[in-house]
Formats: C-alpha cells, structure tokens, sequence
C-alpha cells in the first residue's frame, strides 16, 4: 500500500502537523513515505458519515446508482454512507440488502451500510424480516421506511421492541399521514398564498411525540429523521430532559433555506419534509449547536430531469445533497471544527455502532478522514455534479469550502478534489 | 404593460385600472353589428386547458376571435396531452407554433409560472389549481364597478369554500388592490389560517348573518360537495342554513348591494334560486363582462395601446 503524509495538515483546526497515512491507519513512522500531499492551509477531519442517503439502485438507476451516489458522496467528504431503502424493490429482505452492500464493496468509494425497511414494501402494514437482514453479509442495524411514516401505533411499538434483540435502531420519518394527504409545501402564509396543500409542523411533531413516548415505554433507541421544524425541537428537548433514548437529525437544506422558494413553482425547492420558516430555520441551527439534534444527515434525494421538469404537484420530492452538505454546514456553523465533526462524523458513527468511522485522527486509527479548505469559495453548477441527477437547489450559490482530498482506510477517493475513480 | 397575468398579484392599480377601462372599450363593441376588431390579425392566441371548462374557454376564445387573433384550442383529452406528454414538451410543441399568447386552465397550482418559463409568448393564468383565476377577478371588479360605480371603498364579502378557491383568491389581492376592503366568511374549516398573506387589510367572519347589513356587495362561490366526505363540513343541508345566500338573508343586504357567483352555481346549496334570479344578480352580467374584460387583456398584453 501507498503510504502518504499529508504536509502541515490542521487536525480540527489546530496547529499544522505532517499527518502520515499507511496501511489503511493513521501512523506516526514518516519512514518510506512516497507520495505527499501538500495540506497547507486545508483542515482534517474524520471521514463524514451520513445517516440518509437515496442511492436509487436497485431500481432507478437513471436518477443514481450505487456507484456514482458513491462518487458524489467521497467529493463531499464522506467515507461512509447509508442507503436508505425505498429502492424497488423495496430493501425489504436479506437479499436486497445484501445486494446494495455488494455494490457499495464493488464501487470502494465509500463504505455503503444499507438501512432495512420497518415493514413489507414499505406497506406499514407487516413487518419485514429484520432479524435476517440483521444477520446477513450487509450486517444491517438501522431500519426505516422512510419516504413513508411508520404511521400505526402498535406496528412501531412492535418495531421499536424487536431490534433490542440485536441492537437495531428504528429511524422514524415521522409524518402523520392523515395530516399530510396531498401535502405540497409547508402549511403557512406562502402555502395560502400560493394556493398549495399545506403540510402542517403538527403533522410532524404529532408523530414524534408519539414516538418518543413508545420508545420511552418500551425502553428502545429511536431516530428521528430529517427534523424540520421548531416545535419538533422542543418534543425533542423534553424527551432528552426526561433520559428518553433518541436521537435527532436535520438535512442540510432544512438549515439554510425556506418555504419562500416555493413561490418560484420550481420544483427543485420541493421536498418532504417541506422547507420550513425562517424562525424554524433558526432553531434548527440552535439545536444543532446545543445537541438537542445530534447529527446532520444529508438526505440526498436524487430525481430524473422529468420528476423535476414538470408542475409542482407533479415533482417528486427531494434533493441531492452529498456534494454540498460540508459547504452548507460551514457556512451555518462557522468554522468550529470540532462541532462539525462532531455532528457529521462521530455522531452518525455512534448512532449506527459503526466501527472504523468517525473515530479521532490519531495514531493507529482508521486512516478515513477528509482535507477541507475552508478560504475556498466555489458557485454551485448542477452539471458539475457527481450524481447523476442535478437537483440541487444551490445551483448559482456561492458556498464556502471545498473538499481537496478524502481518505477511504488510508486509500485516496479524492485526490486534488477529484475523484480518483 | 405586463408580459404575463399568471396572479392578480401582476397587476398594480394603474395597470389593473387599465385594463378595466379598456374593457369598458371593448364593451362599447358588443352593441355594434360587427363585433370585430382589426387588432390581433395574424397573432396566434392559444387555449391550453387541461380542465373542462366550458365557460372560461368560449370566453377566451370569443375574446381573441373578436379581436381577429388565430386561435387554436388545445384540450387536454383527445390531444398527446392524454398521452403522456409532459407540460415543457407541450410548451415547446407551442412554442414551435408561435404561440403569440397561451391561454392556460391547468389543476396544478403554479402550472402557469412553469409554462412561462418555456415559452417566449404571453401566459395568462385561466384558472391554476387552488391557487389564482385573475381574469374573473378582473371581470368582477369591472361588473362592481359599472354597478357601483367605483372600487374604492367598496366593501366585499366573499363567502365559501376560500381555502380551495382561487376566485377568491385573485379577487381579494385585486380589489385590495384596488382600494376595496374584503371580508371572507365561511366556515373555519374552509378559511385559510393565514389570511394575512394574501393581504394585510383582509377580514375574516364565520357569521354570514351579522357581515351581510354592512356589504356593498355578496360574492357567493360554488361549494363542492365532496367536500364533506373530507369533513370540511357535516351536510349540504347544514352548510346552506348556516352560510347559503337565500332569500331572508338577501333582505339583510342595504338596498344598493349586488349579489355575485363566478358560475358554475349548485342552486339550493350556497344560492337559492329566487336570489339567483333576483335584480340584485349579476350573474349573466358578469358573463357577458367575461369577454370584455378578457379581450381587454389580450389586447393590451399582446402589445396594444389603450
């Protein structure tokens, strides 16, 4: 193996060191080195881990494959991702699973943890072989059905119970169904104005609520995908208070943007759950900060030009998001490296016990990590983009950071901020 | 002038007051014997409408044929529409055309905002979904003002199913526009919670009783049935003794109101037959004001001075 010392690389933000990297771990024997990499000025950061990816293989392969979402997300500084299951067929059984889990290995850009369905297709009506899917090569411990809330009462309560026996967690995309059907863009002043279906906060917070007093009944961790607005954060914070066992994620875009975009009609800015208000916005950022959300997931949603390209009520929902993430997250948090670590790494890592993720860059450590410069600037173009899909909703924003360099057990993904392969 | 009416919104008072007064113009045609003017020959006016709607489109196209346009109907059914085709392959098919003016109906809301983006034409806003109708909001304010004789000052009540019309929605950002003040009366259940957005000055009374003594005019809107199985309301029968126009209510009306419905009316259900016909409608008026306040638009949209 290639042995590589990264030049007067800052771990965290701190002062310049010559990081060496060799047999897939971080070392401290500059000895043999052959190829340097100059990190002047660029910034370490342990491998991101995201917990909410849409990888689209099998099935819609026109919109993303295991491979390119790979490509993308390695650029965007990730080493780990997890693919979410709503792919078709559904990832439902051990077979899927292991079939995605396969894929990612074949692709070696990232490492792909397939997350398994809660239920049959997705159905909520019979739940899926969890235990096999456990057991199997893809070795699975977190399940969802999300696109879908796990919307009956006794089914996730049964959920939340069952994958004790082997340590799973249930990621909940808490949206009460009732309350959203034909749901277009947030329920507020735009939405009126805009004369589209409105989808209430209360359809979200309704469901965690509920959630959070299952797994707190039932004695079970809990996840929280994809957390959107203000008053899912203060269930939240009442349940941490109490010692409940959940934890929390918020999308990138949920950070940065609003439900003013909508007024363009431009389907890009839809997505589920919907862009919230400003004040929302605001304390998703403080509870970022604080903890009360633990992680930021990317929920990378890529669609086909035609899903995109049409009326609103039309358009899937969803947006890409892995090579953006670190940039938004940056431009939100500032520059606290360790925070950001903290929320993009080893957060995500521990939720999912995945091991050789977002551990610190330390000697004798998996060498996953990324090298970010953060004095970079680059204006976002959809067809610069790794995905094979190109909706984004950044597209002319000028963000801050770029990613140099990423680190897959001590082998390069991205070299000079491009992929290697 | 204004490229595109995609919302009552495109049009500030000047504009607004404009156009009502060339359709005052165009209205002066109607008495002639050859109804037609030389404008529009040889510009292309297209009717998309993806929705049936008898009504709107014989008026958009009596509008354009008047002022001597090609006009070409596009109806969904029957066309590559049926087929599959999406909006932008439609948009570029007409585009190809030389569509001078597309007139669309659509059930999305914002489908006429995404048609402007692919065509170089005009888009007029036919009715989008749950969001905007801007031309029977502009038909409206015309019927108010030939009957009142001004806008200004006006006070409006717009009773009914607001949450999924959007006649009411373009006619309280266009006669607040104008000056007039809108209260919207209804059930809970069917006002938007944020009438605010549409426009600050905007009233809200679930008491159709203790609004009516206080109202130059009534506009009634077309309630659909459906929606009580979505538990809107409990019963047709509830929902006409509690917010349907009839007879005893109308004497609560000061003597000079008028009394509106943009049509298609469900009589015995938020209109009672005998108010229908009544003096105090405008009902057939405001059909006949439809074409004025529609040739109106083309005309000055597509380039035509007042």
């Amino acid at each position: 193996m290639t042995a590589y010392v990264l030049k007067g690389v800052s771990v965290l933000g701190a002062s310049p060191v010559d990081l060496v990297v060799r047999d897939g771990v971080i070392s401290s024997d500059k000895s043999g080195v052959s190829e340097v990499v100059d990190a002047d000025g660029l910034v370490a950061l342990p491998g991101l881990v995201d917990l909410h990816t849409h990888l689209r293989e099998p099935g819609r392969e026109d919109a993303e494959t295991v491979e390119t979402g790979s490509r993308a997300a390695a650029l965007g500084g990730y080493t780990a991702v997890f693919a979410m299951a709503n792919t078709s067929p559904v990832a439902d059984t051990a077979g899927v699973v292991e079939q995605v889990w396969r894929l990612g290995r074949e692709a070696g850009l990232v490492d792909v943890q397939p997350i398994g369905a809660v239920t049959v297709g997705l159905a909520g009506k019979q739940m899926a072989e969890l235990g096999a899917m456990a057991s199997s090569a893809a070795g699975v411990r977190i399940f969802s059905d999300d696109g879908h809330c796990v919307a009956d009462p006794r089914l996730m309560r049964r959920a939340l119970e069952y994958v004790k026996a082997f340590d799973g967690i249930i990621a909940q995309h808490a949206e009460e169904p009732r309350l959203t059907e034909g749901a277009q863009m947030h329920e507020g002043e735009v939405s009126t104005r805009l004369g589209l279906t409105g989808w209430p906060a209360v359809a979200e917070e309704a469901i965690i609520a509920r959630d959070v007093l299952l797994a707190e009944h039932v004695g079970s961790r809990l996840h929280v995908c994809h957390v959107s607005t203000a008053g899912s954060v203060e269930v939240l914070r009442q349940a941490k208070a109490r010692g409940v066992r959940v934890t929390a994620e918020v999308t990138p875009h949920h950070l940065l943007l609003t439900d003013e975009l909508a007024a363009s009609y431009d389907p890009v800015f839809k997505v589920n759950p919907p862009l919230r208000t400003a004040s929302d916005v605001a304390a998703l950022r403080e509870a970022l900060i604080e903890g009360v959300i633990d992680i930021v997931a990317t929920d990378h949603a890529p669609h086909a030009v035609q899903d995109k390209e049409c009326e609103w009520a039309y358009a899937r929902p969803g947006m890409v998001g892995l090579e953006t993430a670190l940039s938004v997250v940056l431009s939100v948090l500032g520059e606290r490296w360790d925070l950001i670590a903290e929320r993009m790494s080893r957060a995500p890592a521990r939720i999912a016990g995945l091991a050789g993720h977002g551990t610190d860059l330390a000697p004798g450590s998996p060498a996953n990590l990324t090298l970010v410069d953060p004095s970079a600037h680059r204006v976002v173009d959809p067809g610069e983009l790794a995905s094979r899909s190109r909706n984004t909703p950044y597209a002319g924003t000028t963000l801050p950071g770029r990613i140099v360099a990423t680190f897959l057990r001590g082998e390069p993904t991205v070299l000079d901020g491009k992929a290697v392969k | 002038m204004i490229k595109h009416l995609r919302s009552a919104a495109d049009l500030d008072a000047a504009t607004a007051t404009l156009i009502l007064d060339t359709a005052g113009e165009m209205a002066s045609l109607a008495g002639r014997e050859v109804k037609k003017l030389p404008t529009l020959r040889g510009r292309t006016v297209v009717n998309l409408f993806y929705e049936d709607s008898t009504r709107t489109r014989i008026s958009f196209e009596a509008a354009a044929k008047r002022l001597s346009a090609d006009v070409i109907n596009f109806s969904a059914k029957g066309s590559s529409v049926s087929k599959g085709e999406s909006l932008k392959d439609t948009a570029l098919t007409l585009q190809a055309m030389g569509a001078d003016a597309v007139v669309i109906r659509h059930q999305a809301s914002g489908a006429p905002h995404r048609l402007a983006a692919w065509v170089d034409g005009s888009v007029i806003n036919a009715g989008d979904g749950t969001h905007e109708h801007p031309t029977q909001a502009l038909l409206d304010a015309y019927t108010m003002r030939s009957r009142l004789g001004r806008l200004d000052g006006l006070r409006v009540a717009i009773v009914g199913d607001v949450l999924h019309s959007r006649v009411a929605r373009s006619n309280v950002l266009l006669l607040t526009t104008l000056g007039a003040s809108v209260t919207l009366v209804g059930p809970p259940t069917l006002i938007p919670l944020d009438v605010a957005a549409l426009s600050r000055s905007t009233k809200v009374s679930y008491d159709l009783d203790s609004v009516l003594p206080d109202m130059d005019v009534v506009m009634m809107l077309r309630v659909q049935t459906e929606r009580m199985q979505d538990s809107f309301f409990p019963s047709a029968r509830e929902y006409s003794r509690r917010y349907g126009l009839d007879l005893a209510r109308m004497r609560r009306l000061p003597e000079h109101a008028i009394v509106m419905h943009p049509g298609p009316m469900n009589r015995g259900m938020e209109i009672a037959p005998e108010v229908a016909d009544s003096s105090r409608s405008t009902i057939v008026e405001q059909v006949a004001n439809g074409v004025s306040a529609r040739m109106a638009v083309l005309y000055l949209l597509l380039g035509g001075k007042a």
